[in-house]
């Protein structure tokens, strides 16, 4: 490698840190413009049926209000599901807000109050009359899991492929084996939370522009779904994201309040804000409920020899949301016989929505239970059953891994946890009136890689600035992208600039599954190298050059200079090549496309292992996970900072998943019942405890060009399967459905 | 959230004359839950009286029979971390601390504290059926996910759950309520201020129109040397109680010579059973003896499903708590049960 690398393995702080804790930064929802309204939305407070009368004349009639849009008076929009769909679109019809009378779910966007401040919007909103004809309707999984069946495939399958094929034959070795384990598992609903409330601000430019600050996963994807739903071109619509206050797969896909916001601004030719509150945030996407049920079984020497995972998840009555959830265990274990199967029951509530480790957090969960209570069948320590079924290929699909230091992240994570302090029986391990149980459990996600694009430009004053569509959803993009950037033209931190968070700037997809660096950090790679080819093709033109007969091999880039590698003596500074360009800035595009027939042959994924300690309360069943480790092979760490604030979140989210997140479901009333951060637990400081992330070595030629393979999902997905085996471990109780609540351990 | 106005009292007589002049209105303290209350649109009132000025906000004065008494107009924190509580009524220290978060008990007062509404999901869903928010609209949680609601002392009407910490202690250290109405002043005896749901799940309490809460009498027996407060919850900081007990002891030796226990999250009101307390005076501080007097406490519990749980629960942290004001030193902050 000819660019030297000391930007890229440094634990560099966010670059726009100082900006976020001063609150200086700015939220889609902060950019005050003259004249700009405000607009609340109403929800409607039945689950099924249709609207059968509208007032909106009480709230009209309050000066101040300036509209209130319904289904009866919005504008006519798109006619096809097509200009409706986005980058994330299940297969199915995609939600239309306004679009008729019918309410296919609770929370449901009915009406949106336009109002000269928030405060009056709100009041507008408690002054429309909605009466409604209500349906019988269904929002309970377990209820409805006998209609379960198989979901459509769509543009959505090819990053989320469908089960695999079965092999050999099931039923016959899982009966024939002498050591068999099945269980059945449920999940709740989870709704993403994050911090930062959803909100558009839609600056109405005049001569049909708008400029649009999104609360987006995906500067460019808000762009497509605005410009098809209201027939604008893709160039009079702007949207721009710079800074995304958690998001966590929520705002994959453009929410309500994305079109709410541009149909008012478009209307009433005014810029509109648009804000959710906290209620409201239950009112799109969630994790869905999921039932699994696992059958493995094994020799007594721990070799797995059959597996059999089913998930049931919910989706909505208009899209086929998926998920991979059954599979994971046969990419990690090779047994011989297997069958997976997921099948989707449609109920009366909104398209559930990725959700940080999708299916993979939920899956493990059932897989690494599983595999744990094999480990006590068997009579096998759970981390040697692991060891013993350990595979170097993906036998689910008969390749080899790019890369996996799977073993690694065992044996470290182990070595480090002290595991071997561990007594094989429940119950055996105390602490003062506490039991102490270890657990341990595997993850994996796909390491997945899509096209990108992005600009490279040397400007005047010898800066390197670029490009990107590409949103930071908190997990250090702008940082990360600036090192690679500054490392593959040898040049310092504070001498480049990434600019980003705007869809007029080269094509990124949504950001998500993992894939950022890998997608976008190729982008910046690629953009890098073409730039470098174009400033060594200057400087060898130069005048008396003395890279006259050298070629780019023979030189390095390092200090905003290019050397001659054999004689360091002789060297060209960029604001010399921009000098001989005339004075102008040197610009290159490039897109970087994954290199398919490369990649093809192999499985790509990260792995972890987790090992956690909880004490349980032996009288009060109280729960906490005093310890956690997880050792984590995600191929290059481009700043173990940033790297290890992903793993960390992760773990916590983990445990969040194990012990206290759920969304209240009431199947009576068909709505969710705690729409309120007091109700809706997530971990508070009490709650966290010890928590370390050890990154394994692993190099991985194949992944892509920067060798990395993104750490966003992978620290969530081992620990509730970790925490649950943890509990086992110490109580001898197997609570199978998250959250586990302490009471069920009394 | 509807328009209001905002009035503020000088004094109590002020407030109380403010009160009367205008329909629809409500004191404001903290504000830490009505606020919520407007947000939600369960709360309507047309004019805001603030009384945080109406009253001395020192927390703490001392009383001729050797008690002392708070203002209710001092805020939580401030009450909770005054050294004469923290000194002579520890328990209400812990209590109070294990309530809500640092940010709302320096917003929270302590008569506010008292008026606090319940966290029962239905109540707080304007659009379900809840007879405390709209009588005779029927209850959505006796059918409903009820894994927080009561198990003690419910109504066919109503199985919401009282939510507060600090009251729990004022409860077993017998407290008093000194309130100013239109028809001049009264006290309340702590064990009369709240209410049973029965047929008239609106009313929480017994605080008649346009009264306020002026101070509470705390008596001289603060079971400093033998208390402790457990909160059992779904987190280990900010969340309601799913059981908590206040348990103050005076011991000779080994031998309980007055007991008090008051349990949290389990009733429309703070629980006490003066037999089971009286049981346990002459018998020796021991799991069993608590264990005795928690049956007698939970007698006629009745769980309603999701929460059938904290009859068991309740029952051993009965009895944990009892062992744990044994050695009150070990106290954990946050209520947490001890090591």
């Amino acid at each position: 490698m000819e660019a030297s690398q000391k930007q890229v393995g440094q634990p560099l702080s966010r670059l726009e840190g100082q900006l976020k804790v001063t609150g200086t930064a700015k939220y889609s929802g902060d950019y005050q413009v003259p004249g700009l309204l405000y607009g609340y939305v109403i929800n409607s407070t039945i689950t099924k049926g249709k609207i059968t009368r509208l007032d909106t004349g009480r709230a009209k009639a309050v000066p101040g209000i300036v509209e209130v849009f319904t289904y009866e008076n919005r504008p006519s929009l798109a006619w096809f599901d097509l200009q409706y769909a986005d980058m994330d679109a299940p297969p199915g019809s995609p939600f239309r807000p306004l679009q008729d009378e019918e309410i296919l779910y609770n929370g449901q966007p009915i009406g949106l109050v336009v109002a000269e401040s928030f405060e009056l919007a709100r009041y507008g909103a408690t002054l429309v009359e909605v009466e409604c004809e209500e349906e019988a309707f269904e929002t309970d999984l377990r209820k409805e899991a006998s209609k379960a069946r198989s979901p459509k495939i769509g543009m959505a399958t090819m990053l989320k492929p469908l089960p695999p094929r079965p092999k050999g034959k099931f039923e016959k070795a899982y009966q024939e084996s002498p050591a068999q384990v099945s269980a059945e598992y449920y999940h709740g609903t989870e709704h993403h939370n994050p911090l930062e409330l959803f909100a558009t601000t839609t600056i109405y430019e005049g001569d049909g522009k708008l400029t649009i600050y999104d609360k987006t996963q995906g500067t460019i994807n808000s762009q497509l779904y605005v410009s098809n739903i209201f027939g604008l071109k893709y160039k009079d619509v702007r949207v721009i994201s710079p800074y995304v206050g958690g998001a966590f797969g929520s705002a994959l896909r453009p929410q309500y309040q994305l079109f709410l916001s541009v149909m008012a601004a478009l209307e009433l030719k005014q810029s509109v804000l648009v804000t959710l509150d906290r209620q409201q945030m239950f009112t799109f996407g969630h994790r869905p409920p999921t039932i699994q049920q696992t059958r493995f079984s094994a020799d007594m020497d721990g070799k797995v020899t059959a597996m059999n995972h089913l998930a049931i998840g919910e989706t909505s009555r208009f899209e086929d949301y998926t998920e991979v959830v059954v599979n994971w265990s046969h990419m990690l274990y090779p047994a011989a016989n297997t069958l997976m199967q997921y099948k989707l029951v449609e109920l009366d509530v909104y398209s559930p929505l990725d959700m940080r480790s999708p299916g993979g957090s939920t899956g493990m969960h059932a897989i690494e239970s599983t595999m744990d209570e094999l480990a006590y069948k068997t009579k096998i320590d759970p981390l040697q059953l692991r060891l013993i079924n350990y595979s170097e290929d993906d036998v689910s699909l008969n390749r080899p891994y790019s890369s996996k230091e799977l073993r690694q992240c065992y044996l470290q994570g182990a070595e480090r946890f002290g595991w071997d302090k561990r007594s094989p029986e429940p119950r055996s391990m105390r602490r003062g009136n506490k039991l102490v149980g270890y657990g341990m459990a595997t993850g994996i996600w796909e390491a997945n890689q899509l096209p990108a694009k992005a600009d490279a430009i040397l400007t005047t004053d010898g800066k390197l600035r670029v490009n990107s569509a590409v949103t930071d959803i908190g997990t250090g993009t702008l940082t990360v992208m600036t090192q690679i950037a500054a490392d593959e033209l040898g040049m310092k931190i504070e001498d480049v600039e990434f600019l980003y968070g705007d869809s007029k700037k080269p094509f990124a997809p949504i950001q998500g599954g993992s894939f950022t660096v890998s997608t976008v950090g190729s982008a910046v790679k690629v953009a890098g190298a073409a730039l470098k080819k174009k400033l060594f093709s200057i400087a060898k033109k130069m005048k008396d050059s003395v890279f006259s007969k050298a070629d780019l091999k023979e030189v390095v880039f390092e200090d905003s200079r290019i050397f001659l590698r054999s004689d360091r003596s002789k060297s060209v500074s960029f604001l010399e090549i921009i000098e001989a360009n005339g004075g102008k800035p040197i610009k290159v595009s490039k897109f970087s496309v994954p290199s398919l027939l490369k990649q093809k042959k192999y499985s790509r994924a990260t792995h972890s292992a987790a090992f956690v300690e909880v004490e349980v309360d032996e009288q009060l069943g109280i729960v906490n996970v005093t310890r956690a480790i997880t050792a984590v092979a995600a191929g290059k760490i481009i700043n173990p900072k940033t790297a290890r604030s992903q793993i960390l979140g992760g773990m916590i989210w983990g445990i969040s998943k194990a012990l206290r997140e759920e969304t209240i479901q009431d199947f009576n009333l068909g709505k969710y019942m705690n729409q309120n951060l007091a109700e809706y637990h997530i971990p508070v400081h009490a709650d966290i405890h010890e928590l370390d992330v050890i990154f394994v070595e692993e190099n991985d030629e194949i992944v892509n060009a920067l060798g990395v393979k993104g750490v966003g999902e992978i620290g969530l997905v081992a620990m509730p399967p970790a925490i649950a085996n943890a509990i086992y471990h110490a109580t001898g109780k197997r609570i199978n459905q998250l959250p586990i609540h302490f009471d069920s351990l009394l | 959230m509807n328009n209001f106005d905002y009035l503020k009292a000088g004094d109590i007589q002020d407030a109380i004359g403010k009160s009367g002049s205008c329909t629809d209105s409500s004191y404001i303290g903290g504000g830490t839950n009505l606020l919520d209350l407007m947000k939600y649109d369960l709360a309507h009132p047309t004019t805001l009286i603030d009384i945080n000025h109406a009253g001395t906000q020192d927390a703490v004065t001392e009383t001729e029979n050797g008690g002392l008494r708070l203002s209710a107009f001092a805020t939580n924190a401030d009450t909770a971390w005054h050294p004469l509580i923290e000194e002579k009524y520890p328990l209400l220290s812990k209590a109070i601390l294990a309530g809500a978060s640092a940010q709302i008990r320096n917003m929270a007062t302590n008569g506010g504290n008292l008026l606090q509404r319940t966290r029962c999901y239905y109540f707080y869903d304007a659009n379900v059926p809840c007879n405390k928010r709209e009588p005779g609209s029927g209850c959505s949680a006796i059918l409903g996910y009820n894994r927080i609601m009561a198990i003690l002392g419910t109504s066919e009407h109503c199985i919401a759950v009282f939510p507060s910490d600090m009251c729990i202690a004022l409860a077993a250290l017998e407290a008093t309520v000194n309130v100013e109405g239109p028809n001049g002043p009264r006290s309340i005896v702590f064990a009369d201020f709240h209410r049973l749901p029965g047929d008239t799940p609106e009313l929480d309490n017994n605080l008649l129109p346009g009264e306020i809460i002026t101070s509470i009498d705390l008596p001289p027996q603060g079971f400093s040397d033998n208390y402790s407060y457990l909160k059992l919850r779904d987190r280990n900081s900010y969340a309601f109680a799913l059981v908590s007990v206040a348990t103050g002891l005076e011991l000779d030796g080994d031998i309980i010579r007055n007991a008090r226990i008051a349990l949290g999250g389990v009733a429309h009101k703070p629980w006490r059973v003066p037999e089971a307390e009286e049981f346990l005076v002459g018998k020796a501080a021991s799991e069993e003896n608590f264990a005795q007097a928690a049956d007698i406490i939970l007698r006629g519990a009745t769980g309603y499903q999701y929460n059938d749980f904290k009859i068991e629960l309740a029952k051993r942290a009965i009895i944990r708590n009892g062992m744990m004001a044994l050695h009150p030193e070990t106290q954990l902050p946050g209520a947490l049960p001890s090591a």
